[in-house]
């Protein structure tokens, strides 16, 4: 008879996966063996529990002991202590979970309590190579309504009804979506699965694949009977390999108990699901894009019309939703419309995944209802900023999104109103910035990543995205004019209004934002040549303060000679000659060297 | 697969399995695992309590060590938590144990003789 | 009948076809929005930008190159924001274009000029990194400058598409992408069958032909040489187009006497040669049908065709007739029986052509094209190159008299000419072959289903006792469509003109440049082709055997068809060649 009382779980995600989380599973084997209690404590390795803060996660249960940052040698202190002896090891917890010696079970903690989870609702709860826990959970019993109780309309009109809206960024009501594609002509349709997450810092795709696959693949089978299609893909980008693997094993199982392929529960439904790999080209996150990897062709996107609805893949009808977007089916279709758009705002229903990062404590993902407050989100649930510094902005939607400041933390995080604030959800990247970011070093960053990542097809994107980035270098390097913000500003919203597809609309947003709230930062860029931020190099000087104490070591090691003074007096740099490399600031040895 | 009463049983079994980590039980029984309790025997009460809830799906239940509960002359000893309430069993065996699912846990009546009030008279 | 939408351009009422696009239904009302990248049933690909016009309740400017209409679209093609948009999407090209329009061979006719002329561009505006250029002239056909490619895409569909090959595509990404073959190779080094369609859909310099006026002005000079000339049929039917004349004019006698003004000592027509390959290449089909020879045959008159073959099907070599293409005959007619019967030292012949055609550049380098020793053609330029001749020494072609071709290799039929266009060898040759198995001199001797612009054609005639299936392709993704049928057995033919050039020689790779707009609207290839199909109809011989020159050269010179001289002279043989040599 079964001994087990305690399951340990832990977290397998990515991020903790590189933080070694697999030698803390085979460590703790090894102390279970120890300590003779491999009958009785389950060892189970889940998806990311997203608080990637306090990685490499450990979570005990039925106590759900909240263990963060466990290092290889913790182990048998916690074997020992806490499942022999019953003792949660206080000075493991991570530092939420325990407050004036009471301890919080990970439910309790802030970080989790203000969350709701439908999309990650099994993420860091199941161990994903293993169906039957899939199934634990209420897995397949979606699919299994959807074959023998609903009609294909039935099911759009649940979706319909339930207000989902695309979570890749695009916020498309999801139900019309797949109306469309039900009601386009053709007896060959598809489904596929947009899983190119390619937005810097965003991994919200990556922790549902690697942490509940299942929950994609009945989504697809759902979906696919609705719109009529019995092939699907996923294209994953490659740079995924435990996702791709997770899933992998998933589709496997499923197939092994007859969940994918004929007749499925004895059915007429047959349906099938492949995965297709990417090569590292962000576009290819585009839909037509995406279609046109598939197909075997360069990554370029198609002119719309036709749209995928109607012809997509192969020119066949295609559906292709985000990976959360499926996340969020089985539970609508289980507890249905009425209890998804009870959650949220009235046109922005359920719930939202965002990866939190930046100048924040708790780094990690996040799932709320929409409508919570930014203020929420980065303070409550964030744990606000690190290291006491000030709140500056938060940038929304990656590289197409654009930045919100102190006097919006209030305002509602919905598709429209952030779009109405002059930013986008995007697929819900957070990057939170103190007072010690640049602005402008930020619109940069971002349009460096869009030029890189652009396709090269149409003009404005190829050609005009480059050229910003012309400007904001010279910018960054003090070498512009004020004449060069209106030629920024033009050339901005000229690509934004001709640019072929998404990635060129929006490659502008990161500046026009950044300009519109930040202005005076590049004015102070442009016309001071200076940069308050201390980021932006080249407008930064090395100066040697009064704390001197002319020990010539800093001259004896400047590669250029820029520093004059004798023993014992105040050295000086001579600026024009200094090429900022900064090796006499860490030669001086009583710190009497700054950068401003 | 062939129905949905097959997903069904493996839903159910699988259930159980991962039971352990439901953290809104409604009974805890928390078992004194601290050195004292471990030489006393605590570790045979721990695993019967196990073997019990398991064998007869307590799917409410949950069973749990901590450190030394403070009567050391008393262990093993294990308290069952329940609507607020906590009863400690002391000078626990595994028979007793047994008896003490059967008759508290299943039944919903406590067995007196068992508790620490028992113990003091 | 097609549903009709109602859209308003501009503010103007107008009732459109719902298959039209924006573009189409514009010019219906007399607006012609500006295009770059767009190119009617080649480049359809919204990838320039310059065409954007502002649509009601979109977000966006539309591409209308692209954007199909819609009932009740309203759309506004000159707002200021479209102006603007267009204006400065061309701006960001030239700032990444090599602007050396002066010294640039497409200067004049460079799509990317007129356009920056009609919107009245600065270039001020966008000083900055440029791409790294490529420039390959390896090829002896193609030369490459990627420097002034404005990566509109057609060259790359093109040959992907239209000819079924693709050996350029987008490599690299963003701003570094080059239109390029794999790697960034040399022409030579990947399966360019140098068809020169990319030359010809190229809207600016990146693309062009290998200039070899030069060897023609030099020969020219060269007291020592005596310098012949031969034009092939479909140069005459586009000459003209380079003086001003209107796409369709025939201009035979002017451009004899412009040859002759410039100093050649005798003009000839390759027409003659063509005459001469229907005799050796007919017999070579009756002669394959009675003796049991490898069947279908096949032409092999078009070089691009047998880079193609030799590259890409390798199995049908067998099939190819073994006769030299006509301007490879001629050179060798030229270098021996002309030679003999005007006692010139062959080694001081110098056979220039003037072909539609940047193929045939490479053609005369082919090892076995040459006969005695000496090469069968010395150099050629493409009907372009002879337009820039004539400028250049600023004769003045309009008003050029006519002037007829020289005796003894000028001399030609009706059947000659329609080598030119695409299906014209397979009329040429049933002309003669029919009238050869019959015995008879027939008066029926057109056979309209052989032309034509379909892509690949088919027609079945009886010849005596003889059922002959005829087919004919042009364009070389038509061709492998037509040889992968004759592969799987579904079908069987006996006789097959394959053309690598869609249109045939009219659309070959060295004609004059034709812009966009005018393509977008008419088609060249059926306009050019009517030149020949007239002038064909309008000579007193129209039988390739009835040429007294042709007769007279075989009674004196060659003797038999497929004889031995002729085999020496006029047959060749063809190699499977390696697709990606980089020792090519």
């Amino acid at each position: 008879m079964s001994l087990v009382r305690s399951h340990v779980l832990i977290c397998g995600g990515t991020g903790c996966t590189a933080s070694g989380s697999l030698s803390i599973e085979e460590k703790f084997k090894e102390s279970l063996k120890k300590f003779d209690l491999e009958n009785e404590v389950d060892i189970v390795k889940t998806g990311c529990f997203g608080l990637c803060e306090a990685g490499p996660i450990v979570v005990v249960y039925p106590e759900g002991a909240f263990y963060s940052g466990v290092k290889s040698e913790d182990i048998e202190r916690i074997t020992e202590e806490h499942l022999l002896k019953g003792r949660i090891v206080k000075d493991l917890l991570f530092k939420d979970a325990i407050e004036k010696d009471v301890i919080k079970s990970v439910d309790e903690v802030n970080f989790y309590k203000r969350q709701k989870r439908i999309a990650l609702k099994n993420c860091g709860i199941i161990n994903p190579e293993v169906i039957d826990e899939y199934i634990a959970y209420d897995g397949y019993r979606a699919l299994g309504k959807v074959l023998t109780e609903m009609s294909q309309q039935d099911v759009i009109d649940e979706i319909k009804k339930s207000g989902l809206r695309g979570r890749g960024g695009g916020g498309f009501p999801s139900g019309l979506k797949w109306q469309f594609t039900k009601n386009a002509t053709g007896d060959v349709k598809y489904v596929a699965c947009n899983a190119d997450e390619g937005d810097p810092g965003a991994f919200m795709d990556r922790s549902v694949l690697e942490g509940d696959p299942h929950a994609i693949i009945e989504a697809m089978a759902i979906a696919a009977y609705a719109i009529g299609a019995s092939e699907g893909f996923v294209y994953i980008r490659a740079e995924y390999p435990i996702a791709v693997n997770r899933l992998e094993i998933a589709i496997e199982q499923a197939k092994e108990y007859g969940l994918l392929g004929e007749n499925i529960f004895s059915t007429d439904f047959s349906f099938d699901l492949e995965i297709r790999l990417g090569a590292g080209a962000f576009v290819c996150g585009e839909e037509t894009a995406l279609i046109e990897s598939i197909e075997g062709r360069r990554g370029m996107p198609r002119p719309r019309p036709p749209f995928p609805a109607n012809k997509g893949i192969w020119q066949k009808p295609t559906l292709l939703n985000n990976v959360e977007t499926y996340a969020n089916i089985p539970q609508i279709i289980l507890k249905g419309a009425e209890w998804f758009n009870s959650i949220g705002t009235e046109k922005s229903t359920g719930t939202k995944v965002f990866a939190l990062g930046g100048k924040i404590n708790n780094t990690g993902l996040v799932e709320i209802p929409m409508g919570t407050t930014l203020r929420d989100v980065i303070f409550e649930i964030g744990g606000g900023i690190p290291k006491g510094k000030k709140f500056k902005a938060v940038q929304t939607g990656g590289p197409s999104g654009g930045c919100l400041t102190e006097t919006q933390l209030d305002e509602e995080i919905s598709y429209d109103n952030l779009v109405r604030l002059g930013s986008m959800m995007g697929s819900g990247g957070m990057i939170v910035m103190d007072e010690d970011n640049c602005m402008v070093d930020v619109a940069r960053f971002f349009l460096d990543f869009t030029v890189d990542e652009s396709c090269g097809k149409c003009t404005p994107c190829r050609e005009g995205t480059k050229r910003m980035l012309e400007i904001l270098d010279k910018i960054c390097q003090g070498k512009a004019e004020m004449e060069d913000l209106n030629r920024l500003d033009n050339l901005a919203n000229m690509i934004k209004d001709s640019a072929l597809c998404g990635l060129g609309q929006t490659a502008p947003n990161p500046v026009l934002s950044t300009m519109q709230h930040f202005r005076h930062e590049y004015i102070e860029h442009i016309v001071d040549k200076k940069c308050s931020a201390g980021v932006c190099q080249e407008l930064l000087q090395i100066k040697i303060t009064e704390d001197c104490i002319g020990c010539t070591a800093c001259k004896n090691v400047c590669p250029v000679d820029c520093i004059s003074g004798e023993r014992k007096s105040l050295h000086e740099i001579d600026q024009n000659e200094c090429i900022k490399c900064g090796a006499c600031i860490d030669k001086c040895p009583v710190n009497a060297i700054i950068k401003e | 697969m062939k129905s949905l009463d097959e997903l069904t049983k493996i839903r159910e079994k699988a259930q159980k399995k991962v039971s352990t980590r439901n953290s809104d039980k409604k009974v805890r029984i928390v078992v004194g695992m601290a050195t004292c309790g471990i030489s006393a025997g605590a570790r045979p009460v721990l695993n019967t309590l196990v073997e019990e809830v398991n064998k007869r799906e307590l799917q409410d239940v949950e069973v749990t060590q901590t450190g030394c509960i403070g009567v050391c002359r008393l262990e093993p000893i294990f308290e069952v938590y329940q609507n607020g309430e906590k009863v400690t069993y002391v000078n626990m065996d595994p028979k007793k144990a047994k008896e003490v699912i059967v008759n508290h846990i299943v039944n919903g009546n406590v067995v007196s003789e068992y508790t620490i009030g028992a113990s003091e008279e | 009948m097609e549903n009709m939408v109602n859209i308003t351009i501009d503010g103007q009422e107008l009732s459109v076809p719902n298959s039209y696009t924006v573009l189409e239904a514009a010019r219906e009302v007399g607006i012609d929005i500006p295009t770059l990248c767009y190119l009617k049933d080649i480049n359809e690909v919204g990838a320039c930008r310059v065409c954007v016009v502002e649509v009601e309740g979109a977000r966006n400017l539309i591409a209308s190159c692209v954007q199909p209409v819609n009932e009740g679209m309203v759309v506004k093609t000159h707002s200021r924001r479209v102006r603007q948009s267009r204006r400065t999407n061309l701006e960001l090209v030239l700032a990444n274009h090599n602007r050396e329009c002066l010294t640039c061979s497409k200067n004049g006719s460079c799509e990317l000029q007129t356009l920056s002329d009609e919107l009245g561009v600065s270039d001020r505006n966008f000083e900055g990194a440029k791409r790294e250029g490529h420039f390959d002239d390896l090829s002896p056909s193609v030369v490459r400058d990627s420097s002034k490619c404005i990566l509109c895409g057609r060259c790359v569909n093109v040959c992907k598409q239209t000819q079924g090959i693709g050996i350029l595509d987008f490599v690299n990404r963003g701003f570094q992408t080059v239109v390029a073959p794999a790697f960034e190779m040399s022409l030579t080094e990947v399966p360019c069958i140098s068809c020169g369609q990319c030359i010809n859909v190229c809207p600016v310099g990146a693309l062009t032909e290998k200039d070899n006026t030069d060897l023609i002005w030099d020969a020219l000079e060269n007291d020592d040489l005596h310098v012949i000339v031969q034009t092939a049929p479909a140069v005459r039917s586009a000459l003209g187009e380079e003086f001003g004349y209107p796409i369709g004019t025939g201009v035979t006698g002017k451009m004899v006497a412009a040859l002759k003004k410039l100093g050649f000592a005798k003009v000839f027509d390759t027409n003659f040669a063509a005459d001469l390959t229907i005799m050796e290449e007919g017999h070579e089909l009756l002669g394959r049908v009675k003796n049991g020879g490898t069947l279908p045959m096949i032409t092999s008159c078009s070089p691009g065709w047998i880079n193609y073959i030799e590259n890409f099907y390798p199995e049908f070599l067998d099939n190819l007739s073994s006769c030299k293409s006509p301007q490879q005959m001629f050179g060798a007619i030229a270098k021996s029986y002309y030679a003999e019967k005007f006692e010139i030292d062959p080694k001081k012949i110098f056979v220039a052509s003037v072909m539609p055609c940047v193929a045939k550049k490479g053609e005369i380098k082919r090892g076995e094209m040459e006969a005695n020793g000496l090469r069968d053609v010395d150099a050629v330029i493409t009907t372009r190159e002879l337009a820039k001749m004539i400028k250049e020494a600023r004769i003045d072609f309009n008003r050029l008299e006519d002037a007829s071709y020289d005796k003894v290799l000028g001399e030609y039929t009706g059947a000659g000419v329609i080598f030119g266009a695409t299906g014209g060898v397979m009329e040429a040759a049933l002309r003669t072959v029919v009238d050869v198995v019959t015995g008879d001199d027939l008066e029926n001797l057109e056979y309209k289903a052989v032309r034509g612009i379909e892509g690949v054609k088919e027609a079945t005639l009886e010849i005596g006792d003889l059922t002959v299936n005829a087919a004919i392709a042009h364009g070389t993704a038509n061709a492998s469509k037509l040889l992968e049928k004759i592969k799987s057995g579904e079908k069987d033919y006996h006789f097959i003109e394959i053309m690598a050039c869609p249109g045939g020689c009219v659309n070959g790779g060295g004609q004059p440049f034709v812009n966009a707009e005018t393509r977008n609207s008419i088609d060249i290839r059926v306009e050019r082709a009517k030149v020949l199909y007239s002038e064909d109809a309008g000579l007193p011989l129209r039988k390739s055997h009835k040429n007294p020159e042709i007769q007279a050269l075989y009674s004196e010179f060659l003797g038999e068809p497929n004889g031995h001289k002729a085999h020496e002279l006029l047959h060749t043989h063809y190699q499977k060649k390696e697709k990606y040599n980089r020792n090519k």
